[in-house]
């Protein structure tokens, strides 16, 4: 079956005589064989979504079905990969096409000439579940688990040794069914699970403001909405690097090149702190920047996803990142309007919401099919227009995620960063983290968390008398309070991503900086009570070395923080006694 | 390209810039054609093909164009420029035509417009800075090669006289080839009459190609203006190895005129009636700065956009704020105090800065000062803002202190006038407003870099 195509608009194209094909079938465009999408299909009209630039397509030109939804390829070698929104791997086509992107170039996902050894965990007879592990994949430094794909089980008539190509058989089920080490999935289909667990263990960031006060579960959703300039990918790009997660696939989806330039450019350099591997070991980037085809950038996020599900099935805790969603959200309403489909809201597809709740859906920590426990965090980053969060798209997220990281430029503007307001963000989720992190970081910190939140909401308040009356006219009291929240924000919230130190901060670390920040100001409260004014206070000198804390190594905090708190307490008794 | 000329006489009917043709074989998306019509030559482009109908748009003037007389001619070639380096000191049209009375530069290459997306693997990221002399960019917000950093203005504000300084001055250091691509879109005469006698003046014109759309143009050649600017600029830096600014004045004309052709073809609008693929419009022109791994040159863009309305939530300032990296942005309140240039520099900001600053580049203290100025000044403005209401005696000495600063940062360090300033003489004139400062209260230096300081001054 061959249609011919009697519409070119854009990136979206119509054909005739497909009325056999699928919706979400892939089809071959034109006679450069473009990469496309059934999204609509009237009759044997059949609407195309096209992956790449259409200028230069004819009328009349083939559009070919080939029976098969769009999916990626899962297997050894997709780990330290760049892959456009479609998973065509992008070192690949530069090496074939040169510097600048052409097009109708079809390249396997995974490299076909590289050799894996695998190291079988299943013998012949043996039962084999859907979703198991069949063993180990190694190439050099390089081992990855095999899964059988999540359709395929069975007792296991033989298994092959020897060196293997990805996609040659390493396995014959009774009945005839051969696995290889890779296997395809359609990305719009979630990946099987066994069943979901509870949200009450902590997606560990790094950032103390994060970890601290607005902490995401390992399985749930973070969203970071935030106008340009406000240090949104500086944020996901340090989550990438200091996260726990033994896998980061990160999508940068609409976003400028540059940027993923500079992403591609250290990955290798850095050192993965949990592996001591480069960082690029652990990480999978699908990349479809701005001016890439905009259906390709509609599938990138699920492309993204699915890749993400795969290693979850391993047992893996996996971040996935998502730079934006509202470009997502933006290439749906393009392809939409294309479509001349009724607008909802803002000119977005009415179908916006239900669409990307259901991709938030698809991060969980679950209990696999095969391999234990594994999670898919899914952090989402919104671009909003104008900064403007009542549009569409930060309203649809802010009901699907539990988490709200939200940015601030005045915040970005001074420098501050990660530039988080305190103010406005939430996590639904810390209530139910709250026990882990007694148990894991310390006793109190709930305690802690609520005093340092009502500190900074004090300062809110009495910043907004001080613009009228003048900090002068302050009490000690207040003014101290003010002190206080300054100290907190400059030298706990704020986080030096250039620092090594700094850029990483464990919870213990956390805690016992925000216990010091809390003494201190307890301390001084109370002798400002007593009478001592705050200028001899402040000219101690304590609050330098307070802020000096970020840079101390996590292994020295505790002996730092001692010593510290017995300077604070002797000067505070010296002050007291004068 | 096609061995049969493919024509067509009589078109069945025309909407505003749009041409619709009946029965034309093998038409292409993107495909330019020709249009004579009563003695005169137009261009076209399809831009959509459904069944038999075809939907030209023409490149100029519609008005007295009769379908009926049209013969069309398809030349099997999407949008193509001839470029060459001899279009350095030569000033074009919106179409890379001369409008200077010399005859056409001979064609190195002819290349399609629209350009292709480097592929990301291939890029090379950006790093060095371009010296532009002025110090509130070099020092505060650096310009990096291979950058795209836009300037926001208002309307009546000398956004103009800011551009032509950064053609006249801008420079590379270390003696690599340096050019400059300026292309105007919708510029009225006396706009374009006054950069073009500032480009001459300061003797830049032999390293600069001038794209001239003048506001009486079609507003579908400006569509086409920055497009023939970058792929002139591309040829420039990855062909023959330069360094090129592009300097875009104004994207405001530019996306005005994107919102009509689109409204002319009938699409669904989007926000303020812009069409909804602005985002990606905007993103194929302004992704095309960069450098590219193992080739010498590169390109960096510099976008000029007037907010309407001084409305930075605007879509077209929005929009490319999302895409850029970083923006400059003209305060109208600095403008009426006199400070030139007027350049804001809290809302402003180089993302990039940290790749082109720092020993070797610039100078080892310039981001510590940058940033510690930064914070001096953001406080400075706060203080003069609580002033206002309790009044200047009410002010602690600190707050003072900080009052002084931000006055003294805003007509000194911003308000340099049209002199070209170099990077040591800012960030020395930095280290001058921060003297007043005990070092405890300079807490964006590192105690290393006061160190330094304190060895190397008396």
């Amino acid at each position: 079956m061959t249609g011919r195509l009697v519409r070119i608009a854009g990136p979206t194209v119509v054909a005739d005589g497909l009325a056999g094909a699928g919706l979400n079938e892939v089809v071959w465009v034109g006679e450069e064989r473009l990469l496309g999408e059934v999204i609509r299909l009237e009759r044997d009209l059949a609407t195309i979504q096209v992956y790449e630039e259409t200028e230069g397509l004819a009328l009349g030109e083939p559009a070919e079905p080939t029976g098969e939804p769009l999916a990626v390829e899962l297997g050894p070698g997709l780990l330290g990969s760049v892959f456009d929104g479609v998973q065509r791997p992008l070192d690949a086509l530069a090496a074939r096409q040169g510097d600048f992107l052409g097009r109708g170039a079809r390249l396997p996902a995974l490299d076909r000439a590289r050799r894996w050894e695998l190291e079988p965990s299943v013998r012949a007879g043996d039962e084999l579940l859907p979703g198991a592990c069949l063993g180990i994949a190694r190439s050099g430094p390089d081992a990855h688990p095999v899964l059988a794909p999540p359709g395929a089980g069975g007792r296991i008539a033989e298994v092959r040794g020897g060196a293997v190509t990805v996609d040659e058989p390493v396995v014959r089920l009774e009945g005839g069914t051969e696995l290889a080490l890779a296997h395809r999935w359609p990305v719009r289909r979630p990946r099987p699970i066994r069943r979901r667990l509870a949200p009450d263990v902590p997606f560990l960031t790094g950032q103390r403001v994060l970890d601290c006060f607005f902490p995401v579960s390992s399985g749930g959703t973070a969203m970071v909405p935030g106008g340009f300039g406000t240090g949104k990918t500086v944020l996901e790009q340090s989550l990438a690097k200091h996260a726990a997660a033994d896998v980061v696939v990160y999508v940068g989806c609409g976003e400028r090149g540059n940027e993923m330039a500079e992403v591609l450019d250290e990955l290798p350099k850095l050192d993965d702190p949990r592996t001591g591997g480069p960082l690029l070991g652990r990480t999978v980037l699908v990349v479809n920047t701005s001016n890439m085809p905009v259906a390709a950038r509609e599938a990138s996020i699920y492309t993204g996803c699915t890749i993400a599900e795969y290693f979850r099935d391993m047992g893996r805790s996996v971040a996935l990142m998502i730079d934006s969603t509202s470009r997502w959200a933006e290439a749906l309403r393009e392809i939409s309007a294309r479509l001349e489909e009724m607008p909802g809201e803002e000119g977005y597809p009415t179908y916006l919401a239900s669409r990307l709740a259901r991709f938030y859906e698809r991060a969980g920590r679950v209990e696999t099919l095969g391999c234990g426990e594994g999670s898919v965090t899914v952090v989402g980053a919104v671009s909003p227009p104008g900064g403007d969060l009542s549009e569409p798209v930060t309203q649809c997220s802010l009901r699907a995620t539990g988490v709200l990281w939200a940015l601030s430029a005045d915040l970005a503007h001074r420098r501050h960063y990660p530039a988080l307001d305190w103010g406005v963000s939430f996590s639904l989720e810390a209530e139910r983290l709250r026990g882990w992190f007694e148990r894991e970081a310390g006793e109190g910190f709930g305690a802690l968390r609520e005093e340092a939140m009502h500190l900074l909401q004090r300062e809110r308040e009495l910043v907004e008398v001080a613009e009228l009356v003048g900090t002068e006219s302050l009490q000690d009291a207040e003014r101290l309070v003010l002190e206080s929240a300054r100290l907190l924000r400059e030298g706990f919230l704020r986080q030096s991503a250039y620092d090594p130190v700094d850029a990483s901060c464990p919870p213990r670390k956390a805690l016992e900086m925000l216990r010091l920040h809390l003494e201190l100001h307890g301390r001084a409260a109370n002798a400002v009570a007593a009478g001592v004014p705050l200028r001899s206070i402040l000219e101690a000198g304590l609050s330098a070395r307070l802020l000096r804390l970020g840079s101390v190594p996590a292994e020295a905090i505790a002996s730092g923080a001692g010593a510290l708190r017995a300077e604070i307490a002797e000067a505070i008794a010296r002050l007291e006694a004068e | 390209m096609d061995l049969v000329t493919r024509r067509v006489r009589g078109a069945e009917g025309i909407a505003g810039p749009l041409l619709f043709l009946e029965g034309v074989p093998r038409a292409r998306l993107g495909e330019i054609v020709r249009i004579r019509a009563g003695g005169e030559e137009r261009r076209g482009q399809i831009i959509e093909l459904t069944g038999a109908r075809v939907a030209i748009q023409v490149l100029e003037e519609t008005r007295g164009l009769s379908p009926a007389r049209a013969e069309v001619t398809l030349t099997g070639e999407v949008a193509a420029l001839g470029v060459s380096r001899g279009m350095l000191g030569r000033v074009l049209d919106g179409l890379g035509r001369p409008v200077d009375g010399l005859p056409p530069p001979i064609a190195e290459a002819r290349l399609p417009i629209h350009g292709a997306a480097l592929n990301v693997t291939r890029r090379e990221k950006p790093a060095d800075f371009i010296e532009t002399g002025i110090s509130a960019i070099d020092g505060m917000n650096t310009l990096v090669r291979g950058q795209k950093l836009p300037v926001f203005s208002c309307a009546g504000l000398p956004a103009g006289r800011l551009a032509a300084q950064l053609v006249c001055q801008a420079r590379v250091r270390g003696g690599e080839r340096f050019a400059v691509v300026f292309a105007a879109m919708g510029a009225p005469f006396r706009e374009y009459d006054a950069y073009l006698e500032a480009f001459r003046r300061a003797g830049v014109l032999d390293r600069t190609a001038v794209f001239l759309n003048r506001a009486e143009d079609p507003p579908i050649e400006r569509l086409m203006t920055p497009r023939c600017a970058l792929t002139c600029a591309e040829h420039l830096a990855f062909g023959h190895g330069l360094h090129v600014l592009v300097v875009l004045t104004d994207m405001t004309s530019y996306c005005e005129a994107l919102r009509e052709v689109a409204l002319a073809r009938e699409e669904v609008p989007g926000r303020r009636g812009y069409p909804g693929y602005m985002y990606t419009d905007l993103a194929t022109l302004y992704e095309r700065a960069g450098r590219i791994a193992g080739r010498p040159g590169s390109i960096t863009q510099v976008p000029v956009l007037t907010m309407p309305d001084d409305d930075l939530t605007h879509p077209i300032p929005d929009l490319s704020g999302y895409i850029t990296e970083g923006q400059i942005v003209l305060s109208r309140e600095l403008d009426r105090r006199g400070i030139y240039p007027p350049i804001d520099v809290l809302p402003s900001l180089s993302r990039l800065m940290g790749l082109g600053v720092g020993a070797g580049r610039t100078r080892a203290d310039h981001r510590p000062v940058a940033d510690q100025l930064y914070a001096l000044y953001a406080r400075g403005r706060d203080v003069r803002r609580m002033a206002a209401i309790v009044g200047a005696a009410n002010l602690g000495e600190d707050e003072r202190r900080l009052l002084d600063v931000a006055d003294r940062f805003e007509r000194e360090l911003v308000g340099q006038g049209d002199a070209f300033r170099s990077i040591e003489d800012t960030l020395e004139l930095g280290w001058k407003l921060m003297a007043p400062f005990p070092p405890e209260a300079l807490t964006r230096l590192p105690a290393a870099v006061l160190e330094a300081r304190r060895k190397e001054a008396p």
